[in-house]
């Protein structure tokens, strides 16, 4: 692909939030009063928004390219040689990396402005600002690189954001420790991605070519043995496990929501678990070679969308309600890609930026209003006091649960269809979605009927709701018309009104692939039917919440009193974190004290090493010391005799 | 045995007592005289042969010794004066500042 159009400002992408950081890093300062945090603010936003407004040149560039042209490049230096190997600092936009830009940034402003408001009067505004532009701006790398060395420091910077975003609030260990677990199981995850990515490179050697670009790796994906590939692929996609939360490790999503709200917004539902997704989609051709994987990765993500929508009934915790329903909408994200459907997932992706950013924002909202409070039996009849808040935060559930005509009823409803029409699909696949998407729709209205109808439950935080600062709303309000709209622009072909723009863009980079030969088999009257279907049950979902939080409202407690054990199942998330802990964590804590930290470390290197170097120096040098007895004349003693020595040597040979 | 021989002889004999007396004597005076002793004996070495070869490097050279030889014992004789002062005894053996 040696046609790229050279388009020099693609590094100031990622780099203008990289500058916000350093900017505020360096001098925004630890402890900050109400007055300086125009000055933080002011730079932090701009920085993404600047990027933003680069990636928006760069698509009107991209559009008046031809369809087959559409690559820029702006290779900035070369950067690592070293025999084989060598890396240029480079990056690309083509039509996939275009949209993750626009998204990243687009939102990513949207999340920063409202952080303005949410942050205000704390004491790390400074901090928090220059990590979230450092999250940016590795978010950015990790799209815009044109190698696998700039995409794997991407991910690497954006899991290090995570931790620092997450445990923001360290003073609580709590939090510090919900930080630290994101980051041990996304390493977990991270660890097999670099197997992939090393395996990949050094096959590739073996045949012959040394590279880690993006396009030559494309050029040369056919050098490659099937087991090889499936290899690949498989621990690529256990990175994309770590990394966008698909089981089985997804446990630290849920405790991610330790930290501030926006974080949860940005972090954990429009931008860095999606880089699993973008990574399977830009090495599509790596998968599309291999059925296995992509069955693999499919039900992973099938699997996952059923199990975490099922834990979202039960929770009480506004935002983690959100947290499994980002677990499990990743995994149609992933159920997209696996089947070949790599538009459909990057699409699905796309909306569900919108509306989860703007269910998260929509939360803190209410959080704000309620004093931090996050228990949804708590909150009640909101729908009054915050209508900014409670409309869009209403549109934003529509669209998830896949209403028409709001977006995600576009984007799930395709990557249903898929699911069932692709020649890597199957009906299994997709009664798994389907079931999936009622279930979602009765959770997230369950959530919303809980929040914002009915009576306040708590009289004391209802009597302080007051609707947020425009600061707040504004953001909302955007983000709702992109909720709203954006579907619009992946209408599927069959309605008859033109080409699925959506696709249609995406094509060079995806290409037609597997699902595109599944369409032609099927009929357009199955399509509609299964549109249908998928409505339907999402009306069914409504309904159904409608009956037990606004109708019978006694109803839930009987059920859960009738189930106890199913219940309390379901309530403690399947127990997956306390076998986690019995099975992994504390195995490996009681090996670390007993045996790394007592015996080795303590044992062999502070006392084998550390004093043992001392202890041998102290006992030579007690050895050595007797030779300096102070007698003179046995000092001239023993030179007469090495003298006598050399001489008689010299002399007798 | 012609003259150089002789001469020879007698400076390696005298030069061998010097050495034992500086490595066996217990006074630090007895010490410095074996000192001069050696030196003595090498200048005699030096004019043997200067003698022997008609060469008058060996007579220069003797001089320089003696030159030596002789600012050396008068430092000697100072740094002996000084050490009686700090430690009043003369007996090698029962000095032992440079211990380590």
């Amino acid at each position: 692909m040696e046609h790229a159009v050279l388009f020099p400002y693609i590094r100031w992408i990622p780099a203008l939030p990289l500058i916000g950081f350093l900017i505020n890093g360096l001098g925004g300062g630890l402890n900050h009063s109400a007055a300086t945090h125009k000055r933080i603010h002011y730079v932090a936003c701009l920085a993404p928004f600047g990027s933003f407004l680069v990636s928006l040149l760069a698509l009107k560039w991209l559009l008046d390219l031809p369809p087959e042209l559409r690559l820029l490049k702006d290779t900035v230096s070369p950067w690592i040689f070293s025999g084989d190997f060598s890396a240029k600092l480079s990056f690309a936009i083509d039509p996939l990396s275009c949209v993750m830009t626009l998204v990243v940034t687009g939102v990513g402003f949207l999340i920063h402005v409202y952080s303005i408001g949410y942050m205000h009067g704390d004491r790390g505004y400074g901090r928090y600002f220059a990590y979230l532009n450092l999250f940016t701006a590795m978010m950015l790398v990790l799209v815009t690189g044109d190698n696998v060395l700039l995409l794997f420091l991407g991910w690497e910077g954006v899991g290090l954001c995570s931790y620092l975003l997450i445990g923001f609030w360290y003073e609580d260990p709590e939090k510090a420790y919900a930080g630290l677990k994101a980051f041990v199981v996304n390493r977990i995850g991270d660890f097999g991605f670099l197997l992939g990515l090393l395996l990949l490179f050094w096959s590739l050697g073996q045949k012959g070519v040394w590279t880690i670009e993006f396009a030559e790796i494309r050029g040369h994906v056919h050098l490659l043995g099937p087991g090889v590939i499936t290899a690949v692929c498989l621990l690529l996609f256990m990175g994309a496990m770590g990394k966008s939360a698909q089981f089985p490790l997804y446990v630290w999503l849920p405790d991610a929501m330790a930290g501030p709200t926006p974080v949860s917004a940005l972090i954990h539902a429009a931008t860095m678990v999606t880089a699993g997704v973008y990574m399977v989609a830009r090495m599509n051709f790596l998968f599309a070679e291999s059925a296995f994987a992509m069955h693999w990765v499919a039900w992973f993500g099938a699997f996952t969308a059923l199990f975490a929508a099922t834990i979202g009934v039960c929770q009480n915790d506004i935002k983690k309600v959100l947290a499994y329903s980002t677990v499990s909408q990743l995994g149609y994200m992933f159920v997209g890609v696996g089947v070949g459907a790599y538009a459909a997932g990057i699409f699905h992706l796309m909306t569900h930026a919108f509306f989860k950013a703007l269910l998260f924002l929509g939360a803190g909202s209410v959080m704000h209003a309620m004093g931090g409070e996050t228990d949804i039996q708590k909150m009640g009849a909101l729908r009054t006091k915050m209508p900014r808040t409670f409309w869009t935060f209403m549109i934003a559930t529509l669209a998830i649960c896949g209403i028409p005509p709001f977006s995600g009823f576009f984007s799930k409803d395709e990557i249903l269809w898929k699911a069932l029409s692709s020649p890597v699909g199957s009906t299994g696949l997709w009664l798994t979605l389907w079931v999936g998407a009622g279930v979602t729709s009765f959770y997230m209205f369950r959530l919303v009927f809980l929040t914002f109808f009915g009576e306040p439950r708590d009289e004391h935080l209802a009597s302080h709701a007051h609707e947020s600062p425009p600061v707040m709303t504004v953001p909302l309000i955007l983000l709702a018309i992109g909720a709203a709209l954006a579907g619009f622009l992946g209408v599927p072909e069959s309605w008859g009104l033109g080409h699925n723009l959506f696709e249609r863009f995406l094509e060079p980079v995806v290409g037609g692939h597997a699902a595109a030969a599944g369409e032609a088999a099927h009929s357009h009257a199955l399509e509609f039917v299964m549109m249908a279907l998928s409505v339907g049950i999402a009306g069914f979902g409504l309904l159904l919440a409608l009956v037990l939080y606004v109708a019978k409202k006694d109803l839930p407690i009987r059920i859960a009193r009738a189930f106890p054990a199913v219940y309390r199942l379901v309530l403690n998330k399947y127990y997956v974190d306390e076998i986690y802990d019995a099975v992994f964590v504390r195995p490996i804590r009681r090996a670390s004290e007993r045996v790394l930290w007592k015996v080795v470390d303590v044992i062999c290197i502070d006392d084998g090493l550390v004093n043992g170097t001392a202890r041998v120096t102290a006992w030579a040098s007690a050895l050595l010391r007797r030779i300096q007895t102070g007698d003179l004349q046995g000092y001239a003693f023993a030179m007469t005799a090495g003298i006598l020595a050399i001489l008689g040597y010299l002399l007798l040979r | 045995m012609n003259l150089a021989h002789q001469s020879l002889w007698l400076s390696a004999i005298l030069f061998g007592i010097g050495m034992v007396g500086f490595l066996v004597r217990r006074n630090v005076l007895v010490i410095l005289m074996s000192v001069e002793l050696m030196l003595n004996a090498c200048n005699l070495a030096f004019i043997a042969v200067a003698r022997q070869y008609l060469d008058m490097t060996g007579h220069i050279y003797a001089f320089m010794v003696m030159t030596v030889a002789a600012a050396e014992a008068a430092v000697g004789l100072a740094v002996i004066v000084l050490l009686f002062r700090t430690q009043r005894k003369i007996n090698v053996d029962t000095i032992t500042l440079m211990k380590g």
